[in-house]
């Protein structure tokens, strides 16, 4: 019996671009509800980290399991592991809501038109059915007036809440959050955080990559210190914040605050 | 007005001709170029081999001598193919059908590097994004790529296309009833080929000037968020 309440596991993640070895044997547990932030300074592996979860990068070794299924995952012929299964992959990824730090919404479409996209085209949910949800989530994130418009209308921040919209549509497991609020001016960056912090008080099971130091603080159920491709500390908010017990850790937090 | 001395209607007929064998052969050129980018950008090597062949043979040859290659060498394969049944009566070609391959296949190499170009210009993140949704490789290219290489590549292929526009006389030397060739037939009756080549060139320019004016409403047809009044 697979155990339902873990909601994400990975297991010992490799990954290397050439001979620069970037991930070093990452394993990492999530529950359901959890909110887990990783933290850690420029090139220390954090979105490769989450890229390999859906596979957007292929590790070289590792195991990653989503609410019990396990990814399948064979050698490709470059050496790195690749889907066993195209049709697996897919659903899975159906499951696992990706933020990207530069939104990446599809400027050709409106704002509804991004939303409805996958549920229509990937779960295979009627038109009305997916309109219907959209239009909530347009609600939720506050950008319900803005259905019609494209993503170049919109600013930084409001096209950010859209791809959290996008991502919600496909109602996913686990949410992972690759800096989404990096690429945002200041003044945009607390209308995405809102949004999260809504999520994360609905029990959203999340792994959020982010230098928002006192979000992280706040939202995380468990913050993680990646340090050269390896876990340097993980812990609660108040473990790692207050009382690291990493040198490193520790210059971090005095730098980022 | 100029005196066509009761020819008009012969330039109306070659002109329809010129039109129908340019838009046909863009639905195939753009179809051999959509599939040369694919073949150049592909993981196969064998595949891109082959397109680079297509593109670096085709562009290097005057696109009559293309014309010639298909009209009198598929004429000489069909005949050689029906000789095998016992057949071995003279086969032509069609002449339009001859037309129509080789400025297709002109075309499609031009439109080759076009949309390579264009898919390249697509940011990585677009595809990222579907598939991280769960999209199947293919839903991504027609559904979120597709659409916005087409922006990409609309003037440059509308550049393309006015010169196969103007590529399509020299189909008329292996008999195909044009513009030009039903100008040269009425100059040759009326001696006046002022006259017939000037009608000619208006056509043309006419044609192109249509041409140039589709491809401008085809850009603000694909650009959708420079209309949104919100
Ligand atoms: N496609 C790639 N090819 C080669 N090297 C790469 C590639 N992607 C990332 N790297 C390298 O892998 C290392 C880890 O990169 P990664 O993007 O995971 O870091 P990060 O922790 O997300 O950093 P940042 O905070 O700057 O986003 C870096 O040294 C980076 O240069
Ligand atoms: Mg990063």
């Amino acid at each position: 019996m697979p155990d339902t309440s873990i909601a994400l596991e990975l297991t010992d993640i490799h990954k290397s671009y050439g001979s620069l070895e970037v991930l070093k044997g990452v394993s990492l547990k999530a529950n359901d509800g959890d909110v887990i932030s990783i933290l850690g300074s420029s090139g220390s592996g954090k979105s490769t980290l989450l890229r390999c979860i859906n596979l957007l990068e292929q590790p070289a070794k590792g195991r990653v399991v989503i609410g019990g299924e396990e990814l399948q995952l064979k050698p490709g012929k470059s050496g790195e592991l690749e889907a066993a299964s195209r049709k697996q992959l897919e659903s899975m990824r159906s499951r696992i809501g990706f933020v990207f730090q530069s939104f990446n919404l599809w400027p050709h479409k409106t704002i509804l038109g991004n939303i409805i996209e996958a549920p229509m085209h990937v779960l295979k949910q009627s038109r009305e059915q997916a309109v219907e949800r959209a239009e909530g989530l347009l609600k939720k994130v506050g950008l319900y007036e803005k259905r019609d418009a494209y993503p170049g209308n919109l600013s930084g921040g409001q096209q950010q809440r859209v791809a959290i919209a996008r991502a919600l549509a496909m109602d996913p497991q686990v949410l992972l959050f690759d800096e989404p609020t990096s690429a945002l001016d200041p003044e945009l960056v607390n209308e995405v955080l809102s949004v999260m912090r809504e999520l994360a008080d609905e029990g959203r099971t999340m792994l959020i990559v982010t230098h928002e130091m006192r979000f992280a603080r706040d939202v995380s159920s468990q913050v993680v210190f990646l340090h050269q491709g390896q876990i340097e500390e993980i812990g609660t908010p108040e473990e790692v914040f207050d009382n690291p017990k990493s040198q490193r850790v520790r210059d971090f937090m005095s730098s980022h605050s | 007005m100029i005196d066509l001395h009761g020819f008009g209607h012969l330039l109306l007929a070659g002109t329809w001709v010129t039109v129908k064998l340019a838009l046909v052969s863009l639905f195939f050129g753009l179809i051999f170029g959509l599939l040369g980018a694919s073949a150049k950008l592909s993981k196969y090597k064998f595949l891109r081999w082959m397109a680079t062949g297509y593109t670096t043979i085709v562009r290097g040859i005057p696109e009559l001598l293309i014309v010639f290659a298909i009209y009198f060498g598929g004429s000489a394969l069909l005949m050689s193919v029906a000789s095998l049944f016992g057949y071995e009566d003279y086969i032509e070609v069609n002449p339009f059908m001859a037309g129509v391959a080789a400025l297709s296949i002109a075309f499609g190499a031009y439109a080759t590097e076009v949309f390579r170009m264009a898919i390249l210009s697509i940011p990585q993140g677009q595809w990222e994004s579907a598939q991280a949704l769960g999209m199947t490789p293919a839903k991504t290219f027609s559904r979120i790529i597709l659409p916005q290489v087409w922006r990409v590549a609309l003037p440059g292929l509308g550049n393309l296309f006015q010169v196969l526009m103007k590529d399509t006389a020299l189909v008329s030397v292996v008999g195909l009833q044009d513009i030009i060739r039903q100008a040269s037939t009425a100059v040759s009756s009326t001696n006046e080929p002022f006259t017939f080549y000037l009608a000619a060139a208006c056509i043309y320019l006419v044609l192109t000037a249509f041409a140039t004016a589709g491809t401008l409403w085809m850009e603000r047809a694909c650009t959708p968020q420079a209309r949104y009044k919100g």
